[in-house]
């Protein structure tokens, strides 16, 4: 292997882990506000990336139907909520949010020349698709059982995640798809050719990431995710309710997911059940943080990105299987010099 | 620290000027009705009757393990409970703490639950997160308040609040709660644990916050504090309410005298306070 191939590999992995340290952060960010492990994070992927390549077709995105569906299911949940604590006012506001905004995204999906807008205003729909469904997933079901053990919630996970993998091969189909790239920009940087679509993958993981850091670091809705997942009573007493916390969360949480598809689809053909393997890689790095470090868990993205480019070089057909016995010794060095992370109770 | 001027009344709400000077009964702020908690089968309070006034210190002594802090848990929706919180008007049957701190009602509680990997400022701002959710955006002042009455933590704001001394993260807890502009303020042992000058410090913090007109409902080991400070007092013991009348008028009373205030008890290094 020469310095060229070596660097290519490099770029490679350094895109991926830019990807995985994303996933890395929002798996972490739900387990310690909410205690679940979130394996559906990677199906977030796969529905932003092939809704993205249902827009780009032209053809109104089938993610559509289980938006309004989780919608009105949402409303129906809330309005008897609303109902039996004798709080009529928030009928108007529980049916706007849940069956009025599906509603005007489905009227603006079928009035809109999908296939021809613009780049930016594709991705936009498909985001606006596909990161609404977060909440409602928190609030459908994982609020009802929010006290239930780790174990339970990551049962319910597993669930969740073969339920949303059904759903898309209904939505998508078998076939794979890839989008155009961002950019067909190609740079030069010393001896290595640089593509434009690494570069978009960096920059906006980067400046997702600082988004983050600014939003925990400085709003008072950040503070308060935080606060939650430091002290849950703690925060109760404050105002700060669970659900609203958890519903936040999941907000941002399918947001990362649904950006990183959008991001990686013109670099990887998806498949409807490719998030799974893209979100376990993720999920391996956010172990490698404890399920606690936010800076560990990035930094162990981005290695598990370079090995897995670089086995891929070596031995591509067993390039997962690498990836995965590499990081094990990794994980027992955490288990012995980290301590645990809690369950609570 | 006696510049505590008058006219800065940002922190009490609703102070009913006629209410308050009229020798009668003041409004209600707090009623409980007849409220019964239970750790499985064993009850931990049963049948709890309790009232606070407008303005007023009302303390509730008792020994360890007697359901102080059950019951308070309870009246702010932590705990299940049967019976009934009326509270400023409004009658709760199942009391939850995100309404009732929306509605004016803060606990500081027996553990403090401190945010302890934030600094003193966010753990304060986090305090008026529900007046902020709910559109009053007023924190800057309320914090110069909060921090007029505890130079100590402004002393200290950047401070990671894990890595306060026990009385700063006491001041801390009460700051945050005052945060929220509390109507009715519930305070669960506020000198556990803490020096006599800091228990004093504290106490004289109580009595300036009822000036300003927050009510106050005051769960005391220290009774001889409590009862000076308070206007009212309830004696709970095993689960019920044994005693209760004016405080001056409980602090008199030989059964008191005898199990919370005589000398030579638990409570005599605080009496030194
Ligand atoms: N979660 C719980 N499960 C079971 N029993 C409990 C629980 N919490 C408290 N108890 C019991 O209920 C009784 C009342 O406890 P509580 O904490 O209310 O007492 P307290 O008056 O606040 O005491 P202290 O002055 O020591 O704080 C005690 O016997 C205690 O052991
Ligand atoms: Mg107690």
């Amino acid at each position: 292997m020469d310095i060229q191939i070596a660097l290519l590999l490099a770029q490679d992995g350094i895109t991926n882990g830019a990807i995985y340290a994303l996933l890395a952060l929002a798996l972490v960010l739900v387990f310690a506000v909410t205690r679940v492990i979130f394996i559906p994070q990677g199906e977030f992927v796969a529905y932003g990336a092939l809704t993205l390549v249902m827009i780009q077709a032209g053809t109104v995105p089938a993610t559509l139907w289980l938006l309004l569906g989780a919608g009105v299911l949402a409303a129906a949940v809330d309005a008897r909520g609303a109902l039996a604590s004798g709080q009529k006012g928030r009928l108007a506001g529980v049916l706007a949010w849940n069956v009025g905004y599906p509603a005007v995204l489905a009227a603006l999906l079928y009035g809109l020349p999908l296939a021809t807008l613009a780049l930016p205003l594709q991705v936009l729909l498909a985001l606006l698709v596909v990161v609404p469904m977060g909440p409602l997933m928190y609030r459908l079901i994982y609020q009802p059982i929010a006290a239930a053990p780790v174990l339970i919630l990551l049962i319910v996970s597993v669930a969740v995640h073969v339920g949303m993998v059904g759903l898309g091969l209904l939505f998508f189909g078998a076939e794979g798809s890839r989008t155009p790239a961002f950019s067909e920009a190609r740079f030069e940087l010393g001896p290595m050719l640089v593509n434009g679509q690494t570069i978009w993958v960096i920059a906006a993981s980067i400046v997702l990431i600082v988004a983050l850091y600014l939003f925990f670091g400085r709003t008072i809705y950040g503070k308060a995710l935080r606060a939650t997942a430091m002290n849950r009573n703690g925060a109760r007493l404050m105002g700060i309710s669970p659900a609203l916390a958890g519903r936040l969360t999941f907000l941002l949480a399918a947001l990362i997911g649904a950006l990183s598809g959008v991001l990686i689809a013109p670099i990887t053909t998806i498949y409807y059940d490719t998030g799974f393997l893209i979100g376990l890689k993720g999920f391996v790095a956010a172990i490698v943080g404890g399920l606690a470090s936010y800076p560990i868990a990035a930094a162990g993205a981005v290695l598990v990105g370079l090995l897995e480019a670089f086995s891929s070089f070596w031995a591509s057909a067993y390039k997962e299987v690498i990836v995965f016995t590499l990081i094990i010794p990794v994980l027992l060095w955490r288990s012995f010099t980290s301590h645990h992370v809690e369950e609570e109770e | 620290m006696n510049g505590m001027s008058v006219e800065m009344n940002v922190i009490g709400q609703t102070i009913d000027e006629a209410g308050k000077s009229a020798p009668g009964t003041p409004r209600t702020v707090l009623e409980v009705r007849d409220l019964c908690v239970a750790y499985g089968k064993v009850e931990a309070l049963s049948n709890a009757n309790l009232r606070v006034g407008e303005g007023q210190i009302v303390t509730v002594i008792g020994p360890n393990g007697a359901g102080k802090t059950t019951m308070l848990s309870a009246i702010m929706g932590l705990l299940e409970s049967r019976g009934q919180v009326i509270f400023d008007g409004e009658a709760e049957y199942v009391p939850r703490v995100e309404r009732m701190v929306a509605r004016g009602m803060n606990l500081v509680p027996e553990k403090r639950e401190l945010f302890a990997e934030m600094s003193v400022e966010d753990n304060l701002l986090l305090g008026a997160f529900q007046r902020y959710r709910s559109g009053k955006r007023d924190h800057a002042e309320t914090m110069k308040e909060v921090y007029h009455l505890f130079p100590r933590l402004e002393e200290r704001k950047a401070q990671l609040a894990g890595t306060l001394s026990g009385g700063e993260r006491q001041m801390l807890a009460v700051g945050r709660a005052l945060m929220a502009k509390p109507k009715l303020l519930m305070l669960d042992e506020p000198s556990l644990g803490l020096a006599p000058l800091i228990v004093r410090e504290i106490f004289r913090i109580i009595g300036e916050l009822r000036r300003r007109g927050v009510s106050i409902l005051l769960v005391e080991q220290n009774a001889r504090a409590a009862l000076q400070v308070a206007d009212y007092a309830y004696v709970l013991e095993t689960g019920e309410i044994s005693m209760e009348g004016p405080a001056k008028q409980l602090a008199d009373d030989p059964r008191v005298i005898e199990a919370y205030l005589g000398l030579g008890g638990k409570h005599q290094d605080r009496l030194a306070a």
